[in-house]
């Protein structure tokens, strides 16, 4: 065994949680290495050149709710990360009318009231209600979830807190966070609005990742997500990252590495070593071995427990929670290299819109036929989308005059009948790119090149089992401390010094970190050792 | 009957406006507790959808509810429903050993009955697997259903803003949570919000098995097993089943027979019973209630009024919207009601023979289990997708019960009567209402959708009933046909029932009271809503002078 | 189909574009509103106190209300008393939520018996409609549909009679008729947001610039200039009138509980009818009304000598402020903070540092002596102050029918 070999802790994926991971503890002075399987760093949140001068944010392709104490403690702006806003959202109609939602207040009420004038009243009720709930969640992404079975007087205390938080919220706020909770997105926006694109479209943030329909129960709490942002103190806090979604993992990864952290791509870890319950280091696929006492899986909760560990090592119960963990993925993603600039039909020719994002969601019923035509084992023939156009954002993304499209599309079964091939593929992308011509005329021919990824092809290609994008569904029963089995949702594994710090943990979902930095400090905690580097704002 | 115009003011303390089961349980709590009461009922017979009518001469058909799976034991007992002799009501239950035959497509039959080890030989031929977890799935939910229970025997406590007595009452339920056993509360906890096809998908892989299972996920609700929520309806009958997987039970003589054993207990126990009085509003005066005003003008005062009506009707239909604040309103016409059962009754000249499952199956059916045309999950969720965009289901999810197996008396001798649960059939018609036309159709897709498995079965129809939702929602009062008063998914249960912030009996009008379906633990005839509120209103009398 | 613009004129833009010379234009509920147009707003502010200056309102909220139901909407909704109301009367009224904390305030003009004008600072449609349950009416928005223009100054009654067929030296203060002005049919109300005598002027969107010409051509004998928000801030202090977003926060707009404030503690305790229909929040009133309000809405005077004081202590005379502020300051009795002030500024016309202020009930007697926060070259020190009545002007002329 060399001792070059030897590390105080081994994060296992290289994706954005398992290089927050890494960063936090190589500033608190552990020697630490991130073993990450592709070529690049990033996981989920890579940005490739898949076709010369064209850039895709190939999977994740939004910063949304990137904990803003990671980009302090890390100071990943000074590591690179810029983000440009992502400004308003416009959902085309089938009837070449638009309706926008746009940075300014008074243009949204302008557009909003068009569709109907007590919406543009409701949409600011709205706004008033989830800010205040944002408010009242908040405190949840930021605690370590405690045992249920068998509390410590850490976990009482945590229970204490919680108990205590929610007493304090009134009444307005805990039952609107109750129905928020239990609700479907369409339903809950029923009681609220009355047109149904703009019902549509907000119910769509709902669906993202999940394998539901906008009248599923259990869709309504993401609608607090994007209102989430504006508690943290970043202003608007959706936006896009300078050189695509990769420069998030590029900028974590050179903090890491400025803390002394090694990276190594191209190193497929093959399982967990352990002896006497304990976590000894790391074997690579090629046989090669890494030692250290702190090893760290940022992959999802099957793989760590499924394929980096022998479920024998394992209790019964947790094994039998794993197996059971909900992992189906639901969507797509299609790049496209564009020769001109995308004319939308209902908002003709360039303008601020095209900096923004683009929903095709024009009615509910739309975004229920196209996960009926999903949840049978299919994908949808006309299916919901999230388009940003990149280069309109950040030229440097596609050459001059040329301009990158990120195409999100649900749904798509991972299990389709009869199993993903190159045909259904192609079909996939024909589905999403004739839908989406019919509101931008001349995209046909401009397409260029086109990238299309089915599920599968998430799996296989970033690692994201199932194609699943937030490393488990995100349903009640398998958030917090049932996230991802009730007594190890708080980072720490049956093997002691092997630790989880993937989506597939509490608060999951999403490019958000908070995984990774509370995995950290749980493991620092372990290790009693202080979180220390630089405070935020000190320039060494 | 005394007439109500000459009653003195405050002749009693309290009116309850519905002679359904939780109106009347609400009443006999009450009387029993030296309360004067006063019933006052629409229809001409108590018992609300629990009614047994003769439909065709000689028949006596439960044309509203027919099992009464639900009823709460310890109401039960308090009331001394099925107790025999002068202090008791005489209510008789029958319970099938056999719950359950399920005809698949294929020609297999699933029975399922009340025996866990008999069951497991019933589902070997679908699984192996699946039949050497049944005896454990049983054990598990039960086990989950005790921590359920527990919840159905209180009321909702209040989190937000709680008082000290709050807390109290917290803590209390939380020592009796405590009893279950925490690993059993938080598996609840992790059921709850499960979709039924999950929740069956951690034990069994026979689709027969799930299916028959899983229709009892979506009853009475407008959404698909693979909704949210669907394993607490799933949940919820287990509680009031008992622990028994599907159970059935009727009622001697008919479930309307419920109706008038409450109506004898609340009698005896002081209660008076105004049958055929319609209530066409309920007085306030300064935001307290102060009575009701009968539909012919007459007035009855109470400083109490108990209403077992639906939420919605109660405070929107009978109270002036100007004594209840916008948000309230606002709340309480987004109540989903959203009702998706018909009901399709047949009169039947010689028993139904099923197609398969042999002896068996057959002998099951004759024991008077139900026969329940639920063979897949995706069947079931197909059914709904029609639903869904407003459409009666082509091929509905069905429940048919030959009430006259348990019972001969209720039709002539060697006749039979079938009734068929069928679901979905939407309140709310995409296109068009629920006219002659398609009530027929409809009853032509039931009785289709029955004949592939009965073969018999349409030349022994001699009569033919259909109740659409919107006939169920005239008949019965049921809001947009809702058999529940309410749709019992995540968001209207507990804290939501009927709407978030008065999950406990009262209402924003004080001395106005619900105790209907639509209030906590919800619908399925288990009479808990009357017992709880009668419990909140008698709470509030010690604390308060009215 | 084109982005909607921003913001866009109101229906007098096409004249007030070119009037504004100070190119000081701001924004008010999605339309572009002139903070001034001379580059100061001095004069315009003489005009209203002096002459008369002609205000364009247009980017209030109207609401019409009308039908069987009308005045039962009304009642159920504002504070006062609308059976009282007869027709051709204007109420100045807040309105609340169930809790009884206000959301919005405005006036209501009754115009027939079931025919009513609801103008408003806050969009208030959908609550108009919540309210409506049960009710027969008819709940027209006309915001864009008709234009608003305030006439405001003790020479605007001798200005409109030479163009009206209206009777208008007969209008009593706070009533509403039906007239032409150069043969435009327009509603004149005797209202305004300056506490001086005045009209506001209703007339469709359409008619906008005839009115205005033929305002703006009879108004030169009499002094008449167009004045923009910041003369109209400065008067609106003066006469004591509250302005949402500053001097209260819409209850349905708070994020936090202590935001909201009930009509007693904003001084409007007057306008609520607890006899009357059963208004929302009337309940939660009449309990409040039970045990007096915590905090009441006063005005506040600066010391002059005191504010002298501080400002010579860094050898400065003290900075005036020439437009009104609207940050909120502390306010100090016996060391302990009492309240905030909310709105201030300095009168041109009483020669006085003003402000409206949020007290404790304690502390809000008028004549109270306060101390209240003033920031001297980078440094905060205290200066005396003095609760006051509002309003701070009140010309006989306002209310004075010849």
């Amino acid at each position: 065994m060399s001792a070059t070999n030897a590390y105080d802790a081994i994060i296992v994926g290289g994706g954005h949680n398992g290089l927050i991971n890494a960063a936090y503890l190589a500033r608190a002075g552990l020697r630490t290495v991130v073993l990450e399987r592709r070529h690049l760093v990033g996981g989920a949140a890579v940005t490739e050149e898949i076709f010369p001068g064209f850039k895709y944010s190939v999977a994740s392709y939004v910063v949304s709710l990137l904990r803003p104490e990671i980009i302090r403690d890390l100071q990943l702006a000074r590591h690179g990360l810029e983000i440009l806003p992502l400004e308003s959202t416009v959902t085309p109609l089938p009837n070449g009318d638009y309706l926008g939602r746009w940075a300014d207040h008074d243009q949204t009420r302008r557009d909003l009231y068009r569709h109907s004038p007590k919406d543009a009243e409701a949409y600011d009720d709205f706004a008033t209600l989830m800010y205040r709930l944002a408010w009242a969640v908040k405190p949840l992404l930021g605690i370590v979830p405690p045992d249920p079975l068998s509390p410590g007087l850490r976990d009482l205390k945590t229970l204490l807190m919680l108990g205590r938080h929610a007493r304090g919220l009134d009444e307005q706020q805990f039952h609107a966070l109750f129905k928020l909770g239990t609700m479907s997105a369409a339903d809950y926006l029923d009681e609220w609005f009355e047109s149904d694109p703009l019902k549509a479209t907000m119910s769509a943030s709902g669906i993202i990742g999940t394998f539901l329909g906008p009248r599923s129960p259990g869709t309504a709490y993401v609608l607090l997500h994007h209102y989430m942002g504006e508690i943290d103190g970043v202003f608007r806090a959706w936006g896009f990252a300078r050189g695509g979604n990769g420069m998030v993992s590029e900028s974590i990864a050179s903090s890491a590495r400025s803390h002394g952290a090694e990276i190594r791509t191209g190193a497929t870890v093959e399982r967990v070593l352990t002896a006497n319950g304990r976590a000894t280091g790391v074997v690579l696929e090629d046989g090669e071995e890494l030692r250290a006492k702190t090893v760290v899986s940022g992959i999802d909760p099957k793989r760590t427990f499924l394929g980096l560990l022998d479920p024998e090592e394992l209790p019964d119960d947790l094994v039998e929670a794993i197996r059971r963990f909900r992992i189906r993925g639901s969507s797509g993603k299609v790049n496209l290299s564009l020769s001109a600039a995308p004319e939308f039909s209902c908002l003709p020719g360039g303008g601020p819109h095209l900096r923004g994002a683009f929903s095709i969601s024009p009615s509910m019923d739309y975004l229920e036929r196209a996960y009926d035509d999903a949840k049978y084992g299919g994908f949808s023939r006309r299916p919901y989308m999230d388009i940003v156009i990149p280069s309109m954002i950040d030229p440097g993304m596609a050459p001059p005059g040329r301009h990158v499209m990120s195409i999100f599309v649900q749904y798509a079964a991972f299990d389709i009948e009869g199993g993903w091939d190159d045909a259904k593929r192609e079909a996939f992308g024909d589905a999403v790119v004739d839908t989406l011509s019919e509101y931008v005329p001349n995209l046909k021919d401009s397409i260029l090149h086109r990238q299309v990824l089915t599920p599968l092809d998430m799996q296989e290609e970033l690692g994201l089992t199932e194609g699943n994008i937030f490393h488990g569904e995100l349903t009640p029963q398998q958030l917090f401390f049932f996230r991802p089995s009730p007594a190890w949702a708080d980072y720490r594994t049956p093997v002691r010094g092997f630790y989880q710090c993937g989506s597939g943990t509490h608060p999951g979902g999403g490019v958000c970190g908070a995984s990774g930095r509370l995995a950290a400090l749980e493991i620092l905690r372990d290790l009693r050792r202080r979180p220390r580097g630089p405070r935020p704002g000190h320039q060494p | 009957m005394r007439a109500a115009a000459g009653t003195p003011a405050n002749a009693y303390d309290a009116v309850v406006i519905g002679a359904g089961h939780n109106g009347l349980i609400a009443a006999a709590y009450l009387a029993r507790a030296g309360l004067r009461v006063v019933v006052v009922e629409r229809g001409e017979a108590p018992g609300g959808c629990a009614a047994t009518e003769e439909l065709w001469p000689g028949y006596r058909v439960d044309t509203g509810a027919h099992s009464l799976t639900g009823i709460d034991p310890s109401v039960m007992n308090d009331l001394g429903l099925v107790e025999a002799g002068p202090g008791g009501a005489g209510l008789e239950i029958l319970s099938p050993a056999p719950c359950v035959v399920s005809p698949q497509p294929d020609g297999g039959t699933l029975i399922l009955g009340t025996d866990p080890t008999r069951a497991a030989d019933r589902i070997r031929p679908f699984s192996a697997r699946d039949a050497a977890r049944w005896p454990d799935f049983v054990a598990a939910m039960s086990r989950a259903i005790r921590a359920l229970g527990v919840l159905y025997r209180t009321r909702p406590p209040r989190l937000a803003g709680a008082s000290r007595g709050d807390l109290w009452e917290l803590l209390r339920l939380g020592v009796r949570m405590g009893r279950v056993g925490r690993r059993e509360a938080l598996e609840l906890l992790r059921l709850i919000p499960m979709t039924i096809e999950e929740l069956l998908y951690e034990w069994f892989e026979s689709e027969a098995l799930k299916g028959a299972l899983a229709a009892d996920g979506v009853r009475g609700i407008c959404q698909g097993p693979l909704a949210s929520g669907t394993g607490y309806m799933f949940l919820h009958h287990m509680v009031g089943a008992g622990g028994v997987v599907r159970r059935r039970r009727q009622v001697r003589g008919g479930m309307g027979g419920l109706g008038g054993a409450l109506q004898r207990v609340a009698v005896a126990a002081g209660a008076e019973v105004r049958l055929g009085h319609e209530v066409a509003s309920i007085r306030v005066e300064d935001g307290r209630a102060t009575g009701v005003v009968l539909a012919g003008g007459d007035e009855v005062a109470a400083p109490r009024v108990v209403s077992s009506a639906d939420p919605g009707r109660t405070l929107l239909g009978l109270v002036d919207p100007g004594e209840l604040a916008p948000e309230f309103v606002r709340a309480l016409e987004n109540i989903k009601y959203r009702g998706v059962v018909a009901k399709v009754h047949l009169a039947l000249g010689e028993p139904p023979r099923l197609r398969s499952g042999g002896d068996a199956a057959q002998a099951a059916v004759l024991a008077g289990a139900a026969i329940t045309i639920a063979p897949s999950i995706h069947y079931i969720e197909r059914a709904y997708d029609d639903a869904k965009y407003g459409r009666p289901s082509a091929r509905p999810v069905l429940d048919a019960v030959l009430t006259t197996a348990l019972d001969p008396s209720l039709a002539p001798e060697g006749r039979h009567v079938l009734s068929v649960a069928a679901q979905y059939a939407p309140f709310q018609l995409a296109d068009g209402s629920w006219a002659d036309a398609r009530r027929e159709a409809l009853g032509d897709a039931v009785v289709g959708a029955l004949a592939e498995h009965i073969p018999n079965l349409e030349e022994a129809i001699l009569h033919r009933h259909v109740l659409t939702p919107a006939d169920l929602a005239d008949r019965f009062a049921l809001p947009e046909g809702n058999i529940h008063h309410g749709e019992m998914t995540l968001d209207q249960v507990f804290f939501g029932r009927p709407v978030a912030g008065w999950a406990r009996f009262r209402t924003p009008i004080a001395g106005l009271y619900l105790c209907g379906a639509g209030t906590h633990p919800g619908g399925g005839l288990n009479g808990r809503p009357g017992a709880l509120a009668a419990a909140r209103i008698l709470g509030d009398g010690k604390r308060r002078q009215d | 189909m084109p982005a909607p613009s921003v913001v866009r004129g109101t229906p007098f833009h096409e004249r007030t574009g070119p009037l504004c010379q100070a190119g000081n234009w701001r924004r008010w509920a999605g339309h572009l509103s002139a903070s001034s147009y001379e580059p100061t707003h001095e004069h315009e502010y003489q005009a209203i106190r002096s002459a008369c200056a002609l205000i364009d309102v247009s980017p209030l909220h109207k609401y019409r209300l009308s039908g069987p139901g009308a005045a039962a909407l009304a009642n159920r909704v504002v504070t006062r008393d609308v059976d009282r109301q007869e027709i051709g009367r204007v109420y100045y009224t807040p309105w609340c939520d169930a809790a009884g904390k206000v959301r919005d305030d405005g006036t209501l003009h009754r115009l027939g018996a079931s025919d009513f004008r609801l103008t408003s600072a806050e969009p208030t449609l959908k609550w108009l409609h919540e309210n409506a349950r049960g009710l027969d009416v008819e709940i027209e928005e006309e915001t864009e549909q008709v234009a608003a223009l305030a006439l405001q100054g003790p020479r605007s009654r001798e200005l409109l009679r030479r163009i009206t067929d209206g009777d208008v030296a007969g209008l009593p203060y706070f009533r509403v008729m039906s007239a032409r002005i150069a043969g435009i049919a327009a509603e004149i109300s005797r209202t305004g947001y300056t506490g001086d005598l005045g009209y506001e002027i209703w007339v469709g969107a359409a008619d906008a610039i005839p009115l205005w010409d033929a305002l703006t051509e009879a108004g030169g004998p009499f002094g008449l200039a167009p004045a923009g928000m910041l003369a109209l801030d400065m008067a609106r202090l003066e006469a004591g009138l509250l302005l949402v977003d500053v001097d209260f926060i819409p209850a349905h707009r708070a994020i936090i509980e202590d935001r909201k404030s009930s009509p007693y503690e904003l001084g409007l305790g007057w306008t609520v009818s607890l006899e009357a229909s059963n208004f929302v929040g009337r309940a939660a009133l009449r309990a409040e009304r039970a045990r007096p309000p915590a905090w009441r809405f006063r005005g506040i005077v600066l010391d002059w000598e005191s504010l002298e004081a501080a400002y010579a202590t860094v050898g400065l005379p003290p900075q005036l402020p020439g437009t009104t502020l609207r940050d909120s300051v502390p306010l100090y009795a016996g060391g302990r903070q009492v309240g905030y002030a909310t709105s201030r500024g300095w009168s041109p016309t009483l020669k006085t540092y003003l402000g409206l202020a949020h007290l404790e009930a304690a502390s809000a007697a008028v004549g109270t002596e306060l101390e209240i926060e003033v920031t001297v070259e980078h440094r905060r020190r205290r200066a005396r102050a003095t609760v006051a009545k509002t309003p701070f002007f009140d010309p006989e002329r306002k209310r004075a029918t010849p």
